[in-house]
């Protein structure tokens, strides 16, 4: 039995984001994204049946949404695996949806990390394996796979700089991107080092911010106010979680959560109209264009060159300006799918790409190391 | 044979056993008796077969920078991270030792030495000589 077209996004929306002053929690990101998530859809909270968050604040956070909300959820996943948890989130709630444990279900996230003091992650217990060393979590870990790949292939920092400018020619269409201002390949080389090659204009943005998203059965979501953004495919994988047991840090696991998607949705890579590569570093979006079958291993870095991935180019890339130029609030993974919907249902205004009917949206969590793919698509791609 | 797929309780912590080799001076990993991996970091049970027959081994401390980057700090001098691959087919994250932080390389040859970082001992590489 395969999981496409059985169910489809019908509301989203971003809470605000950016800055949102001292006092506001989380939670109360949580309650404006979802409110705005339902209006949407034309639902109410009511409807809401099945509850899907993941948190670096809240150590039950479908628990703490659904007290804040005030909903009782029948289904209820707090599935953690970092920034890509949101997009696991839409399969298991397409899985749950299918089979009947729930009918309208909630994804949502949020963080207010600046007025509580700055880049907010996860906080296991030190590695006695690594911690000693004194890696700076989780830059130094993508810098590592940054060296290891311009080593095996000749990538370049002016490539790797490509990616972060590309990025912000699209926040430059979008309103509510947070850095608009103009960027070239020679400042992003400029900006200072944090952990070599990556330097501060090669890292993801630190803000606030949070979204939500409802999904519902496609046929609950003929009947609503959008038009549905259909899940036509999804696929999961994870082989670590510290970067010293990542088998080839040139490789990621995305060459298997692709993979499956692809099958599961029927298209491939030259079916895409516009791709949501998580971006919390320079380096993620080569190499996921690379295991998601854009391009061959190696020819990332090429591959984005020229403004390929930017406005007017061949495969237009995180359209909103991406964690690095528009909002990254420590997860990134449900921002991405909220810009996808928005791409398939035409609302993007200046940087809409005309015609969209697939679009891929791919996350990232740990340290390259939970990598999860869903392929979206309008009416017309069902 | 009764029990034969079940891993055999450790007499001893394995994050103990590394830490206690490595107070000695020794860099050790574990050697997979069924499937013959090598295993780091040490565990109970072999990640490729699931064995549970793991064999503490002493590492010659011979390897190759594998990857590299210099951590840059406000009003400090950066510091080196790296990943080592180990000639006995492991992989681990260290430092090298006598090298500017930025000027390590992928596919450098180094040599483990033992340190004592505030009592605690760390395995940390310098580059082989010639």
């Amino acid at each position: 039995m395969s999981l496409r077209g059985k169910t489809a996004i019908v509301g989203a929306a971003e809470s605000d984001l950016g800055e949102v002053g001292s006092g506001f929690t989380p939670l109360d990101l949580i309650g404006q994204a979802t409110t705005r998530a339902l209006a949407d859809a034309g639902l109410e909270k009511k409807d809401v049946d099945g509850l899907f968050s993941a948190s670096v604040y809240y150590q039950m956070p479908t628990l703490s949404v659904g007290e804040y909300l005030g909903i009782r959820p029948r289904y209820s996943d707090a599935t953690m695996m970092g920034g890509s948890s949101f997009v696991s989130h839409l399969l298991h709630a397409t899985a749950g949806i299918e089979a009947g444990l729930c009918e309208v279900a909630l994804i949502t996230y949020a963080s207010t990390q600046l007025p509580d003091g700055g880049f907010r992650g996860v906080s296991d217990p030190p590695n006695p394996y690594e911690t000693p060393y004194g890696p700076r979590y989780p830059v130094s870990m993508y810098a590592l796979a940054a060296s290891r790949h311009m080593y095996e292939y000749g990538t370049t920092r002016e490539q790797l700089a490509e990616v972060a400018v590309a990025a912000r020619e699209w926040a430059k269409l979008n309103p509510k991107a947070f850095k608009r201002e103009d960027l070239t390949v020679e400042d992003v080389l400029a900006s200072r080092m944090i952990s070599s090659p990556l330097s501060l204009l090669d890292c993801c943005l630190v803000t606030d911010g949070g979204g939500a998203l409802i999904v519902t059965s496609a046929e609950r979501a003929k009947e609503l106010r959008k038009p549905p953004v259909y899940l036509l495919g999804a696929g999961e994988a994870h082989w670590h979680r510290n970067i010293s047991r990542m088998p080839d840090l040139t490789v990621t696991a995305a060459v298997d959560s692709g993979r499956r998607a692809y099958e599961m949705a029927g298209v491939g890579p030259k079916d895409v109209d516009v791709a949501m590569l998580y971006d919390a570093f320079t380096i993620n979006p080569i190499l996921f264009l690379e295991d998601l079958s854009f391009c061959e291993k190696g020819e990332g870095g090429t591959f984005v060159e020229g403004g390929r991935i930017a406005p007017g180019g061949e495969l237009p890339v995180n359209t909103s300006g991406g964690g690095l130029s528009y909002n990254h609030p420590g997860m990134y993974g449900l921002l991405l799918l909220i810009e996808a919907v928005r791409q398939l249902r035409g609302e993007c205004g200046e940087r809409q790409i005309e015609g969209a009917d697939v679009a891929l949206a791919h996350g990232n969590g740990g340290v390259l190391s939970s990598q999860v793919t869903a392929i979206l698509g309008s009416a017309n791609a069902l | 044979m009764e029990g034969s797929s079940e891993a055999a309780a450790p007499v001893e912590a394995p994050a103990n056993v590394y830490q206690e080799r490595l107070r000695e001076g020794k860099l050790v990993y574990q050697d997979c008796a069924d499937c013959s991996s090598a295993v780091f970091y040490p565990r109970v049970l072999c990640p490729v077969c699931g064995s549970g027959a793991l064999e503490w081994c002493e590492s010659a401390g011979r390897g190759t920078v594998y990857a590299t980057t210099a951590v840059h700090g406000r009003n400090r001098e950066p510091r080196n991270v790296v990943l080592v691959d180990l000639d006995e087919g492991f992989r681990m994250m260290s430092r090298i030792e006598g090298t500017p932080a930025g000027e390590v390389e992928i596919g450098t040859r180094v040599r483990f030495e033992a340190r004592l970082a505030k009592d605690e001992p760390v395995a940390v590489f310098v580059r082989e000589e010639g």
